[in-house]
């Protein structure tokens, strides 16, 4: 049943400042809207549960990327947009860049956000593994003040995350140190626009004398959060990059996600899928 | 700016022109487009962003109008496939359209080109793959989309964007 526009309020108070007062005021009481393209599809179907929505799309202080010496300091409100035809995010980030390219439409691309897609918390968004890999710290933002949390460990359980009822995301921040990376990324779905995908990789390693010195892999749609897949990347580290290590990563690959059937795939395709690209990605480093 | 549970005024530009509505702030643009402002070109589909056929542009940006609360819409400059081609002339995507069979039952036409003339507006000279990028979120039933994809091709060549 559609939801009728009568049964909801909107406001949009046009700043950072006040959007946080306002959530202080009731906590756990307002949904920020940003680009709408998850909350507005709920709300079509008729199951978005909030009735009270608090629009924080186009908020300045939640704008623009932010080259530091150290990190690239992403506002939550940056466009998928923005952000894959930044020109150190496509240089230094190249995973981010090519999961903003990959996630729905150009027109998703021109609205959804990156924040919401944290906050969104599908264990299937595409741009949360690439987050992972490259070590993302974010700072929320409240009437309270600001902190700084590590992205990994931000997600604790399907649709959960250490967000306080009156907080936002207010920056995503990137470290820039993977320029020696070799960076890999693969979708696996029904197509490339759109379809949420069956399983989806972001990786990162660097190898010195044939041997793995670092390496990063996280994926989507694998588990209840999106997943580093530290147990993988702790057995392949240290080791010559052969026939054997994609064998190796493979199977702990496979074994190391906790996937499920639903509507997309089932748990027995996605672990196959999961080894496969694991060895792929390991074969490009030889 | 903000807003109760009532309707709101909503100013906007329209096709080029100074607009107000008054609608609820949740409402949808494209339901505020379709039924108060008389603009019938962008169509609903799928109503979750996924089929093309609600695209307008947003400030000069390419959106899903069924995905936008009207009240976002403020201030903001909207175009239609109404205001491409205001006059008696079609716009070239329009007559490369009719050229290239690119139109069949017509539902998702509008949305085809507006996406279209977006991705023009980014790319004026597009390859195949940014022509395919470009309406990757637009849905055809009818023509398979090959004639669709010539048709902006063929506009492309023409020079639209320029």
């Amino acid at each position: 049943m559609r939801s009728h526009p009568a049964e909801f309020e909107l406001v949009a108070p046009g700043s950072l400042q006040a959007v946080v007062a306002l959530l202080a005021g009731e906590p756990g009481a307002w949904l920020p809207i940003a680009g709408g393209t998850d909350v507005m599809v709920q709300y079509a179907a008729g199951t978005l549960g909030a009735r009270r929505l608090v629009s924080i799309w186009n908020l300045p202080e939640l704008r623009g990327i932010e080259v530091a010496a150290e990190e690239l300091r992403i506002g939550a409100g940056c466009t998928y947009s923005e952000i894959r035809g930044h020109e150190v995010v496509e240089r230094e980030f190249s995973l981010l860049a090519a999961v903003a390219g990959w996630t729905g439409s150009i027109a998703n691309q021109n609205r959804g956000t990156l924040g919401g897609n944290i906050v969104n918390a599908s264990p299937a968004a595409d741009s949360l593994p690439a987050l992972l890999v490259y070590e993302a710290e974010l700072i929320l933002v409240s009437a309270r003040g600001e902190r700084r949390v590590p992205y990994v460990g931000f997600h604790t359980g399907y649709k959960k995350m250490g967000l306080a009822p009156d907080e936002l995301i207010r920056t995503v921040c990137l470290p820039r140190r993977y320029a020696g990376y070799v960076a890999y990324s693969r979708k696996v779905g029904a197509r490339n626009a759109q379809a949420i995908s069956k399983v989806c990789v972001a990786a990162l390693g660097k190898v010195t004398g044939g041997v793995v010195e670092d390496v990063r892999i996280a994926a989507g749609s694998v588990a209840p959060v999106p997943l580093r897949l530290v147990e993988t990347e702790r057995m392949v580290r240290g080791r010559r990059v052969d026939s054997e290590l994609l064998a190796l990563g493979r199977k702990t690959a496979a074994g190391e996600i906790r996937p499920i059937d639903d509507i997309r795939s089932n748990a027995g395709y996605r672990a196959a899928v999961m080894g496969n690209l694991v060895g792929e990605f390991l074969g490009r480093l030889g | 700016m903000s807003a109760g549970r009532g309707p709101v005024e909503i100013k906007l530009t329209l096709n080029g022109a100074a607009c107000s509505v008054d609608a609820y702030p949740m409402e949808r643009l494209l339901d505020v487009l379709r039924h108060q402002l008389g603009l019938t070109g962008a169509k609903e589909g799928c109503g979750e962003g996924e089929c093309g056929s609600c695209s307008v542009l947003m400030d000069g940006k390419l959106v899903n109008s069924c995905l936008v609360p009207v009240l976002q819409a403020e201030g903001a400059d909207i175009v239609t496939i109404e205001g491409l081609a205001p006059g008696p002339e079609l716009h070239a995507l329009q007559e490369a359209f009719l050229e290239c069979g690119g139109a069949q039952c017509g539902i998702c036409t509008p949305g085809m080109i507006v996406a279209a003339c977006y991705l023009l507006s980014q790319k004026p000279v597009p390859t195949l793959q940014d022509i395919r990028e470009g309406l990757a979120g637009n849905l055809c039933r009818c023509t398979g989309y090959i004639q669709i994809i010539e048709a902006v091709a063929q506009a492309a060549r023409r020079g639209v964007a320029r």
